[in-house]
């Protein structure tokens, strides 16, 4: 196990050596680069990582340019998992095996888009985290199938538009809840499940630095604003994701599992002074425009009542230590 | 990419092989060819940071926010904008908690002298904010 970084200040965590390098084709504003760039600076081990196909993957990898300054290796858009899950294997095996080959601790990442984790690489997750592989494996959780266009994943929360959820005249968008990943990835048991947003950038790098310190399969449910299918100005990405974080729509917390006790122990990380009303978050943003028409209003109060039931929720899950 | 990387079958590449975190004096820093670093992005801007030493009070926001690696920060102070990878997306004016901004957007073709001569004045009403 390696070091934890001393990271007390952004003083302190501006002197890391940069390993995700600018000259990617990220949409300007995109908070995948912020994210990823907060978990790699934040640690000084080894990395190897693997990208599911989406934004970012697309974006830093394009021929003959790699943004990564570490060990790096893509198969499939279904299967991030799976590719970490045989490299980490390979690292174990050829550490043993092969003398000096790398005696350094190496900290094995997967990133994965929402539709990369959500629908299409969720069985290769699945399977992955059952076999106990020793991995972090990070959601960039933009709500939608963003790199071909913006269609709807099964994390696109209800009301939103996206060109196969459109909204218009009969319809207000996408219909069905947004799935709970986070817990479902807490119920097959990884010792460490959290989630972040990349503008609460400490808590960020405290949740990353524990991922990395937990043995075996940890996830991290990492919201990720995307200008370009939300619809708001580039500028305006880490004041979409503060008001996310307080108007609880972006609850941070974690969850940590007990092997011994099975026990889950719910944290909430941040409770906002100030919580903001949903209405605000969703003003931001084009996707939710046309649930400001007075025929819509019922989805905008929906969304309140099922906001305060999932922040309510995880409270009590922690206030009862289970 | 050289001509010999390209004729490289799959079975010639060297199992297992890893790239070592960097380790030294990051100002010697040497990057492959293949690095983005070498790719420039810059003609996707139509606003420019610009950078105003007299109010920064080198909080480091704009740094860890940029999502293009460009804010390259100095012996923990700001350091410079990296106009080669910056693509003027406006997140670090945003974020930076000054009042008057120490970073402002400016149209691309102004010249900095220009741009220092026309920087915006205090804002009375807003309260300096330095939350994370
Ligand atoms: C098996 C397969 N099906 C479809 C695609 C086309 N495809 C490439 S990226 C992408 C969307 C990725 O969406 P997501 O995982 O949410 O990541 P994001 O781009 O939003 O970051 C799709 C459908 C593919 N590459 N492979
Ligand atoms: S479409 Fe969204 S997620 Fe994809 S690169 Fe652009 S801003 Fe980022
Ligand atoms: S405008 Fe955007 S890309 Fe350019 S330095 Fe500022 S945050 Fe980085």
């Amino acid at each position: 196990m390696g070091e934890i970084k001393q990271i007390k200040n952004l003083k302190e965590f501006s002197t890391s050596v940069e390993r995700f390098q600018g000259g990617h084709r990220l949409c300007p504003g995109c908070s995948h680069s912020i994210i990823v760039r907060e978990i790699v600076n934040a640690t000084e081990d080894d990395l190897c990582i693997s990208t599911a196909t989406g934004c970012l993957e697309v974006c830093s990898t394009i021929y003959p340019f790699t943004s990564w300054d570490v060990s790096w290796i893509h198969i499939g858009f279904e299967n991030a998992a799976a590719a970490i899950s045989g490299t980490e294997a390979m690292h174990k095996a050829l550490a043993r095996k092969k003398k000096g080959y790398s005696d350094k601790p190496m900290k094995f990442i997967a990133f994965a888009g929402d539709g990369g984790t959500y629908d299409i690489g969720f069985q290769s997750l699945s399977g992955a985290v059952e076999r106990g592989h020793d991995f972090m494996y990070v959601c960039l959780d933009n709500e939608g199938y963003m790199n071909t266009g913006g269609q709807r994943s099964s994390s696109t929360p209800v009301g939103g538009a996206t060109t196969t959820s459109p909204a218009g005249r009969v319809s207000y968008g996408e219909k069905m809840q947004k799935k709970d990943m986070t817990a479902i990835m807490a119920a097959h048991r990884c010792q460490y499940v959290a989630q972040v947003a990349p503008s609460s950038w400490k808590d960020l790098v405290k949740k990353a630095q524990k991922a990395y310190q937990t043995p075996g399969a940890t996830y991290i449910n990492a919201m990720s604003p995307c200008p370009t299918e939300w619809k708001f100005d580039p500028s305006m990405s880490m004041e979409v994701s503060k008001v996310m974080v307080d108007s609880c729509v972006c609850p941070l917390y974690e969850i940590e599992y007990d092997p011994q006790t099975h026990n889950y122990k719910y944290t909430v990380n941040y409770e906002p002074k100030n919580k903001l009303p949903v209405k605000e978050y969703m003003a931001l943003q084009g996707r939710f425009k046309h649930l400001f028409k007075p025929e819509f209003s019922h989805v905008i109060d929906q969304w309140q009542r099922d906001i305060d039931a999932q922040w309510d929720y995880i409270r009590r899950r922690q206030d009862a230590g289970v | 990419m050289t001509e010999e990387h390209l004729l490289k079958g799959w079975e010639e590449f060297e199992a297992g092989a890893l790239l070592f975190s960097f380790e030294g004096d990051p100002s010697q820093r040497k990057f492959h060819e293949n690095n983005s670093i070498h790719h420039s992005v810059a003609d996707w801007r139509v606003l420019k940071p610009v950078f105003n030493e007299e109010l920064c009070i080198h909080c480091q926001f704009c740094w860890v926010f940029c999502p293009d690696t460009s804010i390259i920060p100095k012996d923990k102070k700001f350091g410079e904008i990296d106009y080669v990878h910056c693509k003027g997306c406006g997140i670090c004016s945003d974020v930076c908690p000054t009042n008057p901004k120490s970073l402002v957007m400016f149209a691309n073709q102004t010249p900095i002298e220009e741009a220092l001569r026309n920087w915006p004045a205090k804002d009375e009403k807003k309260k300096e904010n330095s939350d994370g």
